[in-house]
């Protein structure tokens, strides 16, 4: 480990395209083969009359069939294992959204190299064994907590598990440790800002801040400049998934032109989500990631659902893999807000189980004083004469709605038909966060 | 009596929607109230003709509901209310929600209670004026 090195793994950061091309056939191939132990895959493969033979090329890829997140449900919990339970470490699971939860295995190894991916990202925008690293991102099932934590770890820093909420005692935390980097949604730095403002601490005098890492929530160009300018801090953007691992599979370098996906590990697609077909570089499609070097749970052409564009292949930091936009929005209707993600037909569960409601509702998403928010309105279909009746209705759709998608929306009762009713699909949903600009 | 209790959202133009729909049926409304609300509220009617003011209310889709509540004639002297709402207290009631109007010179207190049934034995026994 050279700190003075602007690499931590410079064997695989600074190959060249022809080098990345030719690692990642290799171990292309070895998935495939690994793939086999799947009997999901193994059908699939036989069914197409593949071979590892058909493998020359990581653009072979596209022979292989794309694995959804439907798949991950339907074989839920260990349909996917690629190695016997025995020898996996580690479980992570997403929320029941529409269904059955997704299950994600890791093996030691798979857990090292996730945590090297994240050691990576942090050694990439300057930070070395002597910073401090405090982590104020939810732990347990979300893989932003663990996934940092393994990763600040192996890069060398002292990390502080300091987990989500209680700004009071993150800012006690930042001034007496010395944190010089903080991993957090940035909905809730500039929640932090206004806390330390309340409080009389300058970022800039008061603390030894230099670098965030921000992610698993959509925010826009502007919304990072705003955090950077309100603490004097540079901020990162930084992409992961459970599927693939967790935080580590993209991060911005220095540079803060796109994020870094590292093809080392993934096989990086844009399809056109009607088609599947691929698309220019430049042009926005769906993001599908294969990933090859997984042991547990190795997915083939994983469609993420993310939008996104390749915005180029070299880059002036000496890294030559792919760079990809931020996130432009989802090629299907969920929902990310604080780091939540959430469906509309969630929330339609929910909303009629009341037979006091009618049919129709419009959730909208918004940002007040920085934070982003979530307005449900439905219309009310039966008359009463009691005022605390449709309070507590209110309360109690807004509480049931709380243990369904794990934050409180702000609920709104309203008039029969006075929502917009389209023609054909009903919006559902206004995004008016404006983050995806 | 029969009261109209319509669903209403804090928004410009919702009480001149209802109070269209009914001065085009011809009724004519002899009482209302609605208290200052947040984001929605309920507007309450007293009117000429209750069953058609339902009828038509709920057939421009409006969130109407029809109710029993009571309705005490009070004589044209000082403490009136004062005399009607301490029997009612007395009798352990407690008041959801009151207000009056006035039919030629004689008040009218319209209230609702928590407990339905010992209101009315306790308006019987009383002999309590209810305004029909």
């Amino acid at each position: 480990m050279d700190v003075k090195s602007p690499y931590l793994h410079p064997e695989y950061e600074t190959l060249s395209r022809e080098e990345i091309s030719k690692l990642q056939t290799e171990r292309l191939r070895e998935t495939f083969e690994h793939c086999k132990n799947v009997p999901f895959y193994a059908k699939k493969f036989k069914e197409m009359n593949l071979s590892v033979e058909d493998i020359n090329s990581p653009e072979d890829v596209r022979k292989l069939p794309f694995t959804t997140k439907q798949d991950l449900r339907d074989t839920y919990p260990f349909g996917l294992a690629a190695v016997p339970l025995s020898e996996c470490v580690r479980l992570h699971s997403s929320s029941g959204t529409t269904g059955n939860p997704t299950v994600i295995l890791h093996t030691q190894r798979d857990l090292d190299e996730w945590a090297n991916q994240v050691a990576r990202n942090l050694w990439m925008v300057g930070l070395r064994p002597d910073d401090v690293f405090q982590n104020s991102s939810g732990y347990g099932m979300f893989t932003g907590g663990l996934g940092f934590q393994y990763g600040a770890e192996r890069l060398g820093m002292l990390t502080v598990p300091a987990a989500a909420g209680n700004s009071l005692r993150q800012i006690k935390f930042i001034k007496d440790f010395g944190t010089t980097a903080i991993h957090a949604i940035p909905s809730y730095l500039t929640r932090l800002y206004e806390v330390m403002q309340e409080q009389g601490v300058d970022p800039r005098k008061d603390t030894k801040l230099k670098v965030f890492a921000i992610g698993a929530e959509p925010h826009s160009e502007e919304q990072r400049k705003r955090i950077e300018n309100m603490f004097g801090v540079k901020a990162y953007n930084s992409f992961g998934m459970s599927e693939m691992c967790g935080p580590g599979v993209g991060f911005e370098c220095k540079e803060q032109n796109g994020l870094h996906f590292w093809e080392d590990y993934y096989i990086v697609e844009i399809v056109d989500p009607d088609t599947l077909e691929p698309v220019p570089d430049g042009e926005i499609g769906e993001l599908v990631l294969t990933s090859i070097r997984r042991e547990a749970m190795p997915l083939i052409r994983y469609r993420t659902r993310d939008l996104t564009r390749v915005l180029g292949r070299t880059c002036p930091c000496g890294r030559n893999h792919v760079r990809l936009d931020r996130m432009k929005g989802r090629s299907d209707d969920m929902i990310v807000l604080r780091g939540v993600n959430i469906f509309p037909i969630q929330i339609e569960k929910i909303l009629m189980k009341f037979p006091e409601l009618g049919s129709n509702y419009l959730i909208t998403l918004s940002t007040e004083d920085n934070n982003d928010q979530m307005t449900v309105e439905v219309e009310v279909n039966e008359g009463t004469d009691d005022f605390a009746k449709l309070q507590s209705l209110e309360k109690e759709i807004r509480h049931q709605l709380g243990d369904e998608i794990l934050l409180k929306p702000i609920v709104r009762l309203v008039s029969k038909g006075s929502l917009p009713v389209s023609e054909g699909k009903a919006v559902r949903v206004v995004d008016k966060r404006k983050v995806y600009q | 009596m029969k009261q109209l209790s319509i669903f209403i959202e804090n928004k410009s133009g919702t009480l001149l929607n209802i109070l269209n729909v009914m001065k085009n049926a011809e009724i004519q409304i002899i009482a209302s109230m609605v208290a200052d609300t947040q984001d929605f509220g309920i507007y309450r009617v007293v009117c000429d003709n209750p069953d058609k003011a339902y009828s038509v209310l709920k057939n421009e889709g409006m969130v109407v509901t029809m109710s029993e509540v009571f309705a005490i004639v009070l004589e044209d002297k000082p403490g009136e209310a004062a005399n009607v709402i301490s029997v009612l207290t007395e009798g352990g009631i407690s008041i959801s929600y009151i207000y009056s109007f006035l039919v030629s010179g004689k008040g009218i207190l319209v209230f609702r209670t928590s407990d339905t049934e010992l209101t009315k034995k306790i308006i019987k026994e009383k002999g309590l004026h209810e305004f029909a």
